[in-house]
């Protein structure tokens, strides 16, 4: 019985922090249509700037945002230097963030070593509440509220003001959009930088849980190819709804059949693609 | 000299390698009504393309008020004061009404007659105002019309292209966006009107521009058009 309860908490916590992780590859994949597969390694380079912020006495939580703006930094260079000039031709896009994938991972083995270094959370969010006979961790309930603030305000700037309805407007129709005055490249890169930061931010807040190692970058990406195909590119609720899923098949699927673990994940995946490739809550391209 | 609204110079532009235009010229003076007429494929909804910015002509050039538009990509033309009420109508289709507007708002310049804004788009257009909130795809087809004149209405153009916007509509929707035009013409609007159908185009036009494969064949005005009793179906019969 305690194992399914702590199950529970940990997938919750799991699910924010892939939502932090899928939102900003959904965005970028829904509204760019650029399969950005150096997200994984924004992700773990976030984690690794947190930790060197760390270690020069930074507060946790400013580390975490000072993280995000460098990742969302590093995103805006690799958008104007490389994919700008490649808007519209997927593979080679593909092939640019997988080198630059790999490049990153070779750059961090050189500066930040082989070992996993963990990042400590913030002191006071080390113990745990206990609500009823249930024990909460702080730290992951932390991260699920985290996660919370963070959908409703992507969702609000997406869904509710005049800066999303212009970015809902490229997504549309590029070409009328830029002929009605909407600056659309520029809002590209603005969705690039808030992706990527959202990535560089969701690897410190998974620091205390999953540390800084080579490989986190891997590790991440599929996740994050998951969350997406099944809740639907460019679907923020998808995007959200994915992350519990992928995040409760994950701990529930290692914990009952460690050796399908892979099988629980990829095979929803599978089937949503072959009955409904748009996702759960995909839309299909007008 | 007074300067005009919109003016074409020997526009020559290919979409790869085929000759759409072949030393297009004309101009729009200001406060007319230019009625661009054609066949299918004449190279009406090109020359559009050309002015906005979407195919950047190959040799010649489009000025606005003077102002070359040389090399200006489309949301920087949109910034001089052109609005294009495209073919098709293009909505943003998962935006809604409201959006649609508020994407395209830019501020009357000063001393404009007008002002456009979302409440004065609804006002001219009341079915736009009761369906504000719903998403501009389930809009009927005459609705999303008007939906596209508001749009471009609310970057507060001093020139107004109009792509064919009476295709594929009924008669009487048809009527009342002729009956637009009129107004916003009587407004000192300057509008070119491209459209295949000459009869709504002749009674409301200051001067008319007929090309035929990609050149101008007719440049006139309008009343002289009508005193010459010219065989419109010449440049414009489909056989």
């Amino acid at each position: 019985m305690n194992l399914w309860v702590i199950l529970a908490i940990n997938s919750v916590a799991l699910g924010g922090l892939l939502f932090l992780l899928s939102a900003g590859f959904s965005l970028i994949f829904g509204l760019m249509r650029i399969p950005n597969l150096a997200h994984g390694s924004f992700f773990m380079l976030g984690a690794y700037l947190g930790v060197t912020f760390l270690r020069i006495g930074t507060n946790f939580w400013l580390a975490a945002i000072l993280s995000g703006l460098g990742i969302a930094l590093l995103g805006g260079i690799i958008e104007r230097l490389f994919l700008r000039r490649l808007q519209g031709q997927e593979l080679a896009q593909v092939l640019v963030t997988l080198g630059l994938s790999f490049m990153f991972a070779d750059i961090s083995l050189m500066i930040w070593g082989g070992d996993p270094i963990p990042l400590s959370a913030p002191s006071a969010l080390q113990g745990a509440m206990q609500v009823g006979s249930i024990v909460f961790p702080s730290y992951r309930l932390a991260i699920v509220l985290v996660a919370a603030v963070i959908a409703a305000v992507l969702w609000i700037m997406i869904d509710r003001t005049r800066l999303g309805a212009m970015i809902r407007a490229g997504v549309d129709d590029a070409q009328m959009a830029r002929v009605v005055g909407i600056r659309v490249s520029r809002l590209s890169s603005l969705i690039f930088c808030l992706g990527a930061g959202l990535a560089g931010f969701g690897g410190v807040m998974g620091g205390p849980i999953f540390s800084a190692y080579p490989g986190l970058d891997g590790d991440m990406l599929p996740l994050a190819l998951i969350v997406v195909i099944l809740g639907g590119t460019g679907s923020l609720v998808g995007t959200l709804v994915g992350s519990f899923v992928v995040a409760f098949l994950y701990n529930y699927g290692q914990a009952l059949f460690p050796e399908l673990a892979y099988v629980i994940l990829f095979l929803p995946m599978l089937v949503v693609l072959l009955i409904r490739p748009q996702g759960l809550f995909g839309r299909l391209p007008t | 000299m007074a300067s005009d609204a919109l003016s074409l110079e020997g526009i020559d532009a290919y979409y790869g390698d085929s000759h759409v235009l072949q030393g297009v010229s004309f101009r729009l003076g200001e406060g007319h009504l230019l009625g661009l007429l054609g066949r299918n494929g004449a190279g009406k909804t090109t020359s559009m393309s050309v002015i906005v910015g979407l195919l950047p002509p190959r040799r010649g050039r489009v000025s606005v008020f003077g102002k070359p538009l040389q090399g200006l990509p489309p949301e920087m033309i949109a910034a001089t004061g052109i609005a294009l009420v495209p073919q098709g109508r293009r909505v943003f289709r998962n935006l809604t009404v409201r959006e649609n507007l508020i994407v395209a708002a830019r501020p009357a310049p000063k001393g404009a007659p007008t002002s456009w804004s979302v409440e004065a788009v609804f006002q001219a257009f009341p079915r736009l105002g009761e369906r504000h909130k719903q998403s501009a795809g389930v809009l009927s087809g005459g609705e999303q019309q008007m939906l596209a004149i508001g749009r471009a209405l609310m970057s507060n153009p001093k020139v107004l292209l109009m792509d064919e916007p009476s295709e594929g509509l009924a008669p009487q929707i048809v009527a009342e966006v002729m009956r637009t035009i009129r107004r916003l013409k009587e407004q000192g609007l300057s509008i070119v009107l491209v459209e295949q159908n000459a009869n709504l185009v002749v009674d409301l036009a200051d001067d008319v521009v007929i090309l035929n494969s990609g050149r101008v064949a007719v440049d006139k005005t309008a009343a002289a058009l009508k005193s010459e009793g010219i065989d419109l179906h010449q440049h414009l019969g489909v056989f």
